[in-house]
C-alpha cells in the first residue's frame, strides 16, 4: 500500500488511467443519456416523470458511495497518517456534496408532480439532507483550521463520526414509514424494475462512476501540486537569508 | 521501528473500536426510540390499535382500495378508503389530488378523525411502490394485499 503513497507514483498511475476513464466517461454518459431520454419505455403509472430516476437515483448511489471513500480514506489518514489519504479524503468531498445535491434537487423536482409535493420530512429525505450537511462540515473543518494537519486529523473524525448515516439512509425506507418508495435495484429478491428502464439507469450510474473516477484523480493531482507548493514555500520562507 | 508499528497499531484499535461503539450506540438509540417517532405516518391498524382519539392531528398512510374511491355531489370532495391489508379507514378530502392518487397505489394524507371515525384530510399526497415497468406489461408481484406475507398476516389479525 505504501507504494501509492509516493505522490509521483500516484500522479504516474493517475496519467496512466485518465485518458481510459476520460474515454469511458464520455461513451457511457452518450449510452446512458440516449437510453434513459429516448430509448426506454415511459412508466406505466408515472408516463415520462420517470426519466427523473436515471439522473436522480445514480446521483444518490454515488452520494453514498463517495461517502464511503471519504471514509476509507479518513480511517487511513487517521491511523496510518498517510499523506496521500488526507488529501484522497480533501478531493472527494466536493464531489459527493455536488451528487448530494443532485440526488436532493431532482428528488424535489420530481416529487413535486409524482407525489404532490417538494419535501416532507420522512427518514429517507432527512438523512439524506444530513448526509449533505456532513460534505459541508467536513469541508468547512478543513477550511477552519489554519494548520493543516490539524484539520485534516478533525474533518477525518468527523467524516469517521458521519458513517452512521449510510446505513441509516440505506434502510430508513425498510425501518420506519417514508414517502420515499423502498428500494427497486438493491434489494434481495431482486429488482422490481422492467430491465428495458434498469439498463439506462445502470449505464447512469457507470457514467457517474467514470466522472467521479475522471474528476477524482484530477483532483488528487491538484492537491499534490497544491501539497508541493506549500512545502516548497515554507522550505523558502525558512531558507537563510542568501542562501539562494 | 517496532515502537512506530506498535503505535500504528494502538491507533487502529482505538479508530476501530471508537467508530463501532458510535455506530452500535447510534443504532441502539434508532431502535430504543422506536419506529413510531422516526416513522411519517401510522397504518390504518395502527389507528385501530391505538384508538386514535378524535380531533388528534396525525398523518395516515396506506393503500387506496379499489373501488372504493367516489366523489361527491360538490365535485370537490372525495372519499376513499385507506387500507393496509389488516384494517381499513375511511378518508374524505375536499382538494386537488395529486397525479398519481389511483385505486390500488399508496397514499400519505394529513388530517384528523371526525366524530363518524371518518379521517379528514387537508393533504393527500401519492406514494408511489418500488416497481417501474412499462404501460401494458404484467407486473412481477400482483397488486394490492396479495402477498402472501399479508394474507398471513390478515389472517392472523383478524384471528388475535
Amino acid at each position: 500500500m505504501h507504494r501509492f503513497a509516493n505522490p509521483a507514483q500516484f500522479n504516474r498511475l493517475a496519467d496512466a488511467i485518465l485518458p481510459w476513464a476520460i474515454g469511458a466517461m464520455v461513451l457511457l454518459f452518450a449510452a446512458g443519456l440516449y437510453t434513459a431520454f429516448f430509448a426506454s419505455p415511459p412508466d406505466y403509472q408515472q408516463g415520462e416523470s420517470v426519466r427523473v430516476m436515471y439522473i436522480h437515483a445514480p446521483a444518490a448511489w454515488m452520494a453514498m458511495f463517495i461517502y464511503m471513500v471519504m471514509a476509507v480514506a479518513s480511517f487511513t489518514a487517521l491511523v496510518w497518517r498517510h499523506p496521500l489519504a488526507l488529501l484522497a479524503g480533501r478531493a472527494t468531498a466536493p464531489l459527493g456534496a455536488m451528487f448530494t445535491a443532485l440526488a436532493l434537487l431532482t428528488g424535489m423536482l420530481w416529487g413535486k408532480p409524482m407525489w404532490g409535493t417538494y419535501w416532507v420530512w420522512d427518514g429517507r429525505l432527512t438523512s439524506v439532507l444530513i448526509l449533505f450537511f456532513l460534505y459541508l462540515g467536513y469541508m468547512a473543518l478543513w477550511q477552519s483550521v489554519e494548520d493543516e494537519e490539524k484539520a485534516g486529523r478533525a474533518a477525518s473524525i468527523l467524516a469517521l463520526v458521519g458513517v452512521v448515516n449510510i446505513p441509516i439512509i440505506k434502510f430508513s425506507v425498510d425501518w420506519w414509514s417514508t414517502l420515499h418508495q423502498p428500494a427497486s435495484v438493491i434489494r434481495l429478491d431482486g429488482p422490481t424494475i422492467d430491465g428495458s428502464m434498469l439498463l439506462p439507469l445502470l449505464l447512469m450510474a457507470a457514467a457517474y462512476q467514470a466522472y467521479f473516477i475522471v474528476v477524482f484523480l484530477w483532483r488528487m493531482k491538484l492537491e499534490i501540486n497544491r501539497r508541493k507548493l506549500a512545502v516548497a514555500r515554507q522550505a523558502m520562507m525558512h531558507a537563510p537569508v542568501g542562501a539562494e | 521501528m517496532a515502537g512506530l508499528k506498535t503505535r500504528k497499531k494502538q491507533r487502529l484499535v482505538v479508530v476501530s473500536v471508537a467508530l463501532t461503539s458510535l455506530v452500535g450506540a447510534t443504532l441502539l438509540i434508532l431502535f430504543a426510540l422506536g419506529g413510531d417517532s422516526l416513522s411519517l405516518f401510522l397504518q390504518p391498524s395502527d389507528v385501530k390499535e391505538r384508538q386514535v382519539e378524535a380531533g388528534q392531528h396525525f398523518r395516515l398512510g396506506g393503500l387506496v382500495e379499489t373501488g372504493s374511491f367516489s366523489r361527491l355531489d360538490d365535485g370537490l370532495t372525495f372519499r376513499f378508503t385507506v387500507t393496509d391489508c389488516l384494517a381499513n379507514q375511511p378518508v374524505e378530502f375536499t382538494g386537488l389530488l395529486p397525479d398519481l392518487f389511483r385505486e390500488g397505489q399508496g397514499v400519505v394524507t394529513e388530517g384528523e378523525l371526525n366524530a363518524d371515525g371518518v379521517f379528514v384530510a387537508s393533504t393527500v399526497l401519492a406514494k408511489h411502490d418500488e416497481n417501474y415497468r412499462p404501460p401494458g406489461t404484467m407486473p412481477k408481484s400482483e397488486g394490492q394485499c396479495s402477498h402472501p406475507d399479508d394474507q398471513a398476516a390478515a389472517a392472523a389479525y383478524s384471528e388475535g
